[in-house]
């Protein structure tokens, strides 16, 4: 019996290796896994499970044949909702895209199904990433699987949910403002957001284009780095994307990284009002354990951190505001029969759009409009610079930057059904981080009960490798 | 042309379609004309979920070749922005055009034409952008065409300093010439690669503020149908002047080719497209070397090289012939230091003319013989008539002028021995002339025997030396 629920992806390569299991049992004890907690968890959208089974049985011929286990090659894995597969539909948890089906592969997922990675189905998520708890989707609410009566965060929550309870060895999120952390510290994984552009956005439905960035949820730091060797790196296919050297695992693993010692900030502004005494509680905790590990904690301070949540808003809804405007009904997506375009195209976005995602286009075109851009956007982007400037001098003084993931433990679901602003506030502490580029990567501090406690670090651009180290010597 | 009672104020917005391989933010090919619908299309041009896009950097190099060329400043640092709005053929919901940070401003283009005119009309800025996708109405149903969207697009906004038809055609012409010269864009108006707005209004002469009013005219795809509906536009406004009226501030459709409008939508106050910079493309950046190397790419512009040709002492309608056509000013450009300009450019706006319209030319031909044969002209070696059969030659299977010449014995020729004994041959064929002449009964037989011997002799004798010579004889 393979406990998939723990099962790394480390794990599951040396036990292919060694012959302990076929790629053809491991899969099928995830398809286990998600049949028996589906109907409980709702964490997938889609389910590919006899492509899963038949790509797992030509791996265990490859591997039979002799062919390197290493990497993803033979792990089951799912991919968030929000990437186009060819062939399989694609919703981004949306009535409008419901029975879509794209014509083409986003780029991480051709990466991944190129390095031998199965498939087990497209997860569930906050419609279109217009949320923090995956209530927000067409296709139900995703339940925690730590505890089913709270959210799993969002908006990558199908993704969390699916790592926690064994469906599929690690997922391909897309983190806009959180939306890999927030799931990976309520459901006590591993979240990671790269830096701007270091994995391709090449199909991944966009919300906010300038914050999207794809990474992967997993239960480890080695897991992640093993992932991010794979869909790393510069894509002709996207223009905003940059190089990378793909060592992360092999540099987590060096003799001098794990003797590597940090001068860690801890940013006032992340401990006071709003934060759960308890979760704060263990923040602390897990920091003092780095000062005992021989690492420097130096106080620091992100003034600006305030502002942050407007500015964040403010661009991210103008620019999905612009995103969502292909979505008329027109070449593909939901249909209806009018005799007019100007009709069709009200009527489709007023049935096929969430509550939420119409809150957020109304507020991102108001903040784009001639007369109010200067107001809202333009000035949004002027505290954009000044997060940057913030964060590159406090760069200056600290290598890398601690704080909590979510200040609170998760909600209970439906708990801030009339109350939108609450929900936006709990992306506090993962939305400034987006704006800047910057990477960070969340994962368990400790625990309260049976829920997850989740610790962002933070580093300057495309200092993954010291983030994942820093990490690692925590999980060690 | 009568007298008018208003000037015309015109300002112009030109769409032209680059000639690149690729489109503008993806890899499908441009050569699209013609074909099936939507068999030029990916996920970027159809403007699928998840798609984006990615600049094509010879378009780019190109409109800031034209920015050069057109006299503009250019944005080193440039970047691309969304204008929104919503249409069936607009795939996104947005086009990616520039707003804040245009890569060419502040330019100028000079005009001219034949009748003389030469104006300098300062141009306001040449952006890029991408073309849409078309809507084909048929049959009570609208189809839709993906093929264009996204062909590399740059608009040329002009300020309105146009003020008459024959500067409009002007500018039209000279501009097609210089995306021409530039190789930027094949400017062919048939397939919709160049198109005009026209922004107008009308003021007494002698005013210089603009008009408080304009009219826009959208979509006009040739450079005649721009003339005439400048022309419908000042006998509308002009009899709505006329009565003390303000035409309406709108923009007004095509009716037909005659030039006439109709209103389309009254502009209360201009579309609001919530332009903001496209996340998905960095910022361009062009470098100071980048620049120089494109700067050091632009040919000899149309304005300088009628310019060129009217100081080697061409007149304007011959300068204006070459400068119209490349094959022309080709020939010229290559042969004009090594032989009489003057001849040269008449010798190719005609015979050379006439025979490769007709013929095509060989690709045994070697232009820098227009030079030997014009200079074989200049030294008295070859009579016009001689100069036509060679450049027939020339044109048709290539060769050496002066072979071509001595093979067919065209050249002129004062081996007096020669002629002496052809003047006797035509003396003793031609005794009835002879005597006329001797007896006095009709002296222009002469003129008979020098046709003649001339005649005899393929033209290659020098006239007055026949008749010198013939004198004698008789």
């Amino acid at each position: 019996m393979i406990d998939v629920k723990t099962l790394t992806i480390q794990e599951a390569n040396q036990m292919l290796a060694n012959n302990e299991i076929t790629c053809v049992e491991l899969t099928q004890a995830c398809i286990d896994a998600i049949e028996s907690n589906e109907s409980e968890i709702n964490a997938f959208v889609t389910t590919t499970f006899d492509l899963a089974l038949e790509k797992a049985s030509k791996i265990d011929q490859e591997i039979a044949e002799g062919h390197e286990v290493t990497g993803v090659y033979g792990i089951p894995y799912s991919l968030k909702d929000a990437y186009v597969t060819k062939g399989i539909k694609t919703t981004a948890g949306s009535k409008i895209l419901e029975n879509y089906v794209p014509a083409y592969d986003a780029a991480v997922y051709k990466k991944l199904d190129e390095a031998g990675a199965i498939l087990l189905g497209k997860t569930n998520m906050d419609s279109f990433g217009h949320g923090s708890s995956t209530e927000n989707s067409h296709f139900g609410v995703t339940c925690n699987p730590l505890d089913t009566s709270r959210v799993p965060g969002g908006s990558s929550g199908g993704s969390g949910a699916a790592v926690a309870y064994g469906g599929g060895l690690f997922s391909i999120g897309e983190d806009t403002g959180g939306s890999n952390r927030a799931p990976a510290s309520f459901c006590g994984l591993v979240g990671v957001k790269p830096t701007y552009g270091l994995v391709s956005r090449y199909g991944s439905i966009a919300y906010a284009s300038s914050y999207d960035t794809v990474g992967p949820i997993t239960k480890t730091i080695q897991d992640a780095t093993i992932v991010m060797d794979v869909i790393a790196g510069k894509d002709d296919y996207d223009a905003t994307s940059i190089e990378s050297d793909n060592d992360y695992e092999k540099f987590i693993n060096k003799e001098d990284s794990k003797s590597k010692r940090y001068k860690i900030g801890v940013p006032e502004e992340f401990f006071q009002e709003g934060i759960d005494p308890e979760v704060k509680k263990v923040i602390e905790d897990a920091i003092e354990k780095y000062r005992e590990l021989g690492h420097e904690i130096i106080d620091i301070n992100l003034p600006y951190t305030k502002y942050a949540v407007a500015a964040y808003y403010v661009i991210g809804l103008s620019e999905t505001s612009s995103n969502l405007n292909r979505l008329d009904g027109i070449r593909y997506g939901l249909d209806v029969e009018t005799d007019n375009w100007e009709e069709k195209i009200t009527q489709v976005r007023t049935e096929g759009f969430t509550p939420e995602t119409k809150r957020r286009i109304l507020i991102g075109t108001y903040t784009l409009s001639a007369g109010f851009a200067d107001q809202y956007y333009n000035k949004a982007q002027k505290v954009r610079e000044l997060l940057k400037d913030q964060f590159q001098n406090a760069f200056e003084q600290v290598d890398i930057i601690l704080t909590p993931t979510m200040p609170v433990l998760p909600p209970v679901i439906g708990e801030h059904d009339d109350d939108p602003l609450k929900m936006w506030l709990m992306d506090a502490y993962t939305c400034s981080i987006n704006p800047v580029g910057i990477p960070a990567i969340s994962l368990p501090a400790g625990s309260i009960g049976d829920l997850s406690v989740g610790m962002q670090l933070i580093g300057p651009m495309e200092s993954e490798k010291e983030l994942f180290n820093l990490g690692m010597q925590f999980q060690s | 042309m009568s007298e008018r009672k208003y000037e015309m104020v015109i300002g112009l917005e030109v769409h032209i379609q680059q000639n690149t391989k690729s489109k503008m933010f993806c890899r499908c090919s441009t050569e699209y004309f013609g074909k099936e619908p939507n068999t030029h299309t990916c996920p970027t041009c159809l403007g699928l979920p998840g798609a984006l896009p990615y600049p094509n950097q010879k378009a780019i190099d190109n409109i800031i070749a034209l920015g050069l060329a057109l006299d503009c400043s250019i944005n080193q640092f440039s970047k691309f922005d969304r204008k929104s709005y919503m249409y069936p053929d607009l795939s996104k919901g947005f086009q990616t055009s520039q707003h804040e940070l245009p890569f060419c401003f502040d330019g100028k283009l000079e005009i001219f034409d034949k009748k003389g005119l030469r104006k300098s009309i300062r141009i306001n800025r040449a952006h890029q952008e991408e073309d849409t996708g078309k809507s084909v109405h048929k049959d009570d149903k609208t189809f839709l065409d993906f093929n264009k969207s996204g062909m590399p697009l740059i608009e040329i906004v002009t300020e309105p300093d146009i003020n008459s038809t024959q500067e409009v055609s002007a500018f039209a012409k000279c501009l097609k010439k210089t995306v021409e010269y530039l190789g930027v864009s094949d400017a062919n108006m048939e397939k919709g690669q160049m198109r005009f707005e026209v922004n107008m209004s009308l003021r007494p002469f002698g005013e210089e503020a603009l008009p408080d009013y304009k009219v826009e005219v959208k979509n006009i795809g040739s450079i005649s149908v721009l003339e005439k509906v400048v022309e419908s536009e000042y006998t509308r406004q002009s009899q709505i002047l006329d009565r003390n009226e303000v035409p309406v501030q709108e923009t007004r459709g095509l009716v037909n080719m005659t030039g006439l409008t109709q209103s389309q939508r009254v502009k209360e106050n201009s579309a609001d497209y919530r332009y903001f910079p496209e996340p998905d493309i960095p910022v361009i950046i062009t470098s100071d070397e980048k620049l120089k190397s494109i700067q050091e790419s632009i040919p000899e512009l149309p304005y300088q090289k009628l310019d060129r040709y009217t100081q080697l002492g061409l007149n304007l309608e011959i300068s204006t012939t070459l400068v119209d056509d490349e094959i022309k000013f080709q020939a010229f450009d290559i042969n004009s230091r090594d032989c009489d300009p003057k001849k040269l450019a008449n010798l190719i706006v005609g015979k050379y003319t006439q025979v490769y319209s007709e013929f095509g030319l060989s690709k045994e031909f070697e232009v820098s013989e227009l030079a030997s044969l014009v200079s074989l002209q200049t030294e008295g070696k070859l009579n016009s008539d001689a100069v036509d059969i060679v450049v027939e030659n020339l044109v048709r299977s290539g060769g050496k002028a002066e072979d071509i010449a001595q093979e067919n014995n065209l050249i002129m020729s004062d081996n007096t021995d020669e002629l002496k004994s052809i003047i006797e041959k035509v003396i003793s064929e031609n005794n009835k002339a002879v005597e006329d002449f001797k007896s006095g009964k009709n002296p222009n037989a002469v003129g008979f025997l020098i046709g003649q011997v001339m005649k005899e002799g393929k033209g290659r004798f020098d006239a007055t030396k026949v008749r010198e010579t013939i004198t004698q004889s008789l």
